[in-house]
């Protein structure tokens, strides 16, 4: 057998969040809390392993299918794990008048990588709208929101970036 | 005058720590709802009828006319439920992100407001997956409004136990459908339910259920601050209140706007106050009036008023208040392209006219875009849209929910307005604006 997944740090902070989160429903619905519960062991991991996984469907009385069957659905769960910096750039039609193709072609560049492409540092990804029309162009390293992006803007949060 | 001189719903948002209990309070935060919880819940509900205030999601539906539709207790003894949609995510919309990261004690006071009219004992907030610091702020205001006595088992000193959740979706712009929402808010993938039953009487659990758009809520508490008649006199006709607009696009100055309901887009656009025009020597080419799914305007058709009923003669609609301009250097099919891709992107997959539909529409649009396209093609993407969805009218969609009529209304209104420029990428077989299609504003720099 391998390590196992958590640290006993985090199987606390795990245990102690899933509980926390059951008690926001009915007793005869634990499965609800599946996207909080999804979001709790990817803010602890990067990403959804495996046996975190199995560890949510437990605990929330449901199968390990159905784990899968919600995180494959939306986008902001990983279940393959992502580069260290996860670059969302919205290219939709706000964005667009505002110069995000030229965003995107500019990271692809300064990243040497390709749009959709997970690598071990960067994993640059167009993304829909984030409800930042009026100040556009705009992006989010692993959620952090930027905006009014310019060359120069970007550059700066490229260097911080180890 | 049609500029709005009184701002109703951002009026605190520039004061210093407004996003605190401490503050809003000592601004009279919660008085209103400290009032409104001394009325009996229909007496509440009757309020929010007269005051015309309507769904600001994008549906414009009355809101008092909404909570009437849960039945009453005798009828229905299963425990109901509020739920808030924070899901903002159509293209051009960016509103209740500030009104969460400005002032969401205006928001939970409305919902304690909402809850006590509807006998809900629980509210949840689905909020979008990606607002991580507006998320962060709710979250906050959350807890002191717990730790005040405000939430939890007595509402404000009141018998009547209510508990606030905040939920975060994860990027699926289809849980701001209301029934996805549910699907979402019962820890599922967020496909939308036939309809009927409607949430009203079977919604989260299989308990009656309000669905609420965060202005919406948000504007509650203003009802009760000046009643329902003053509400409803700062609107126009059927329309109460005043609305939170997004503008974007090739405009001078991009924004989110408090507007009157009888301000128009050209005012919106044009007015020192908001858009403050185009660049010197651009024209307007296009407007999309409401969010991205709302049937695109031409320049001549943008003295429309921002209420509600206003879009109806246009065959197009008010929406979310996004409202998106295209100057005369941007190319509408490139901009339709985007705009496609988008809803087939987040086409759920449930329904086969808009999970196979939607995909086709974009493609046939990048093939025109791209000059590789030919008649038949544009004949074709009309004739998909219109069995996702025929148009006009809006609303006769052949799918589950309104994601179809949202990706078919675009193509259609972009193609029957603007059907001269595809015609010129077919004929040229490139895009007639080359390698700058997105206007003046369109160069990264």
């Amino acid at each position: 057998m391998s390590e196992p997944l958590f640290t006993p740090d985090e199987q606390k902070t795990f245990d102690a969040g899933i509980a926390e989160l059951l008690s926001h429903y009915p007793p005869d619905r634990k499965s609800a809390a599946m996207l909080p519960a999804l979001r709790l062991l990817q803010s602890l991991k990067g990403w959804l392993p495996p046996e975190g996984m199995q560890q949510v469907a437990t605990k929330l009385e449901t199968t390990v299918a159905r784990a899968y069957e919600v995180a494959s659905f939306y986008v902001m769960y990983h279940t393959q794990k992502p580069g260290k910096y996860v670059i969302d750039v919205c290219t939709n039609l706000s964005c667009a008048l505002r110069g995000a193709e030229g965003l995107l072609t500019y990271l692809e560049q300064k990243l040497d990588t390709k749009a959709g492409t997970n690598g071990p540092k960067y994993f640059l990804r167009e993304t829909e709208c984030l409800a930042s029309c009026g100040t556009a162009p705009c992006l989010q390293i692993n959620e952090d929101h930027h905006e009014n992006l310019t060359r120069a803007k970007v550059d700066a949060l490229l260097e911080k970036l180890s | 005058m049609t500029i709005l001189t009184e701002k109703v719903m951002t009026r605190d948002w520039a004061r210093p720590g407004q996003n605190t209990l401490a503050v809003y309070k000592q601004h009279g935060g919660y008085a209103q709802a400290k009032k409104a919880l001394e009325l009996a819940p229909a007496a509440i509900t009757d309020e929010v009828k007269k005051s015309n205030l309507r769904g600001r999601g994008g549906a414009g539906f009355p809101t008092g006319m909404k909570w009437s539709f849960v039945p009453s207790l005798e009828k229905n003894t299963k425990p109901r439920y509020l739920a808030i949609n924070a899901d903002e995510s159509e293209p051009g919309t960016a509103k209740d992100r500030f009104i969460l990261e400005n002032d969401p004690h205006l928001l939970l006071e409305g919902i304690a407001i909402a809850c006590y009219a509807l006998g809900a004992h629980t509210c949840y907030i689905y909020s979008r997956g990606e607002f991580k610091y507006p998320s962060a702020v709710l979250d906050k205001a959350i807890a002191e409004a717990y730790a005040d006595g405000i939430f939890g088992k007595k509402l404000m000193g009141k018998d009547f136990e209510l508990n606030v959740y905040q939920v975060r979706g994860a990027g699926a712009y289809i849980c701001g459908e209301e029934t996805a929402l549910l699907e979402s808010l019962e820890g599922k993938k967020g496909w939308p339910r036939l309809k009927p039953p409607f949430p009203a009487v079977v919604g989260l659990f299989g308990c009656p259920t309000v669905v609420n758009n965060v202005e919406t809520i948000a504007s509650i508490p203003r009802i009760f601050e000046k009643g329902a008649a003053w509400f409803s006199g700062l609107g126009e006709a059927k329309s109460g209140g005043t609305r939170l607009v997004t503008l974007s696009g090739s405009v001078n100055r991009p924004g989110t706007y408090e507007v009157g309901m009888n301000t128009s887009i050209r005012e919106l656009i044009y007015d020192k106050e908001y858009g403050q025009g185009l660049p010197e020597g651009r024209s307007i080419k296009a407007v999309i009036p409401g969010g991205s799914s709302a049937p695109v305007l031409t320049a001549d058709e943008i003295d429309v008023k921002l209420e509600f009923d206003a879009f109806k003669p246009l065959q197009s609609m008010a929406g979310s208040g996004g409202i998106i301009v295209m100057d005369d250097q941007s190319c509408v099919v490139r901009s339709l392209w985007r705009v496609a891709r988008f809803y087939a992107e987040e086409s759920c997959g449930q329904g086969t006219p808009c999970r196979e539909g939607q995909p086709w529409m974009a493609r046939l649009i990048r093939k025109i875009e791209e000059g590789r396209g030919e008649m038949a093609d544009l004949d074709n993407l009309v004739n998909v849209a219109q069995a996702i969805a025929p148009w006009p009218p809006i609303g006769l969609g052949n799918t589950i929910c309104a994601l179809g009529d949202a990706g078919a209304l675009p193509v259609q209104s972009f193609v029957q307005k603007f059907r001269k420029d595809f015609e010129e990428h077919l004929r040229l077989h490139r895009c007639p604006l080359g390698n700058a299609p997105w206007g003046h504003f369109g160069e990264f720099k």
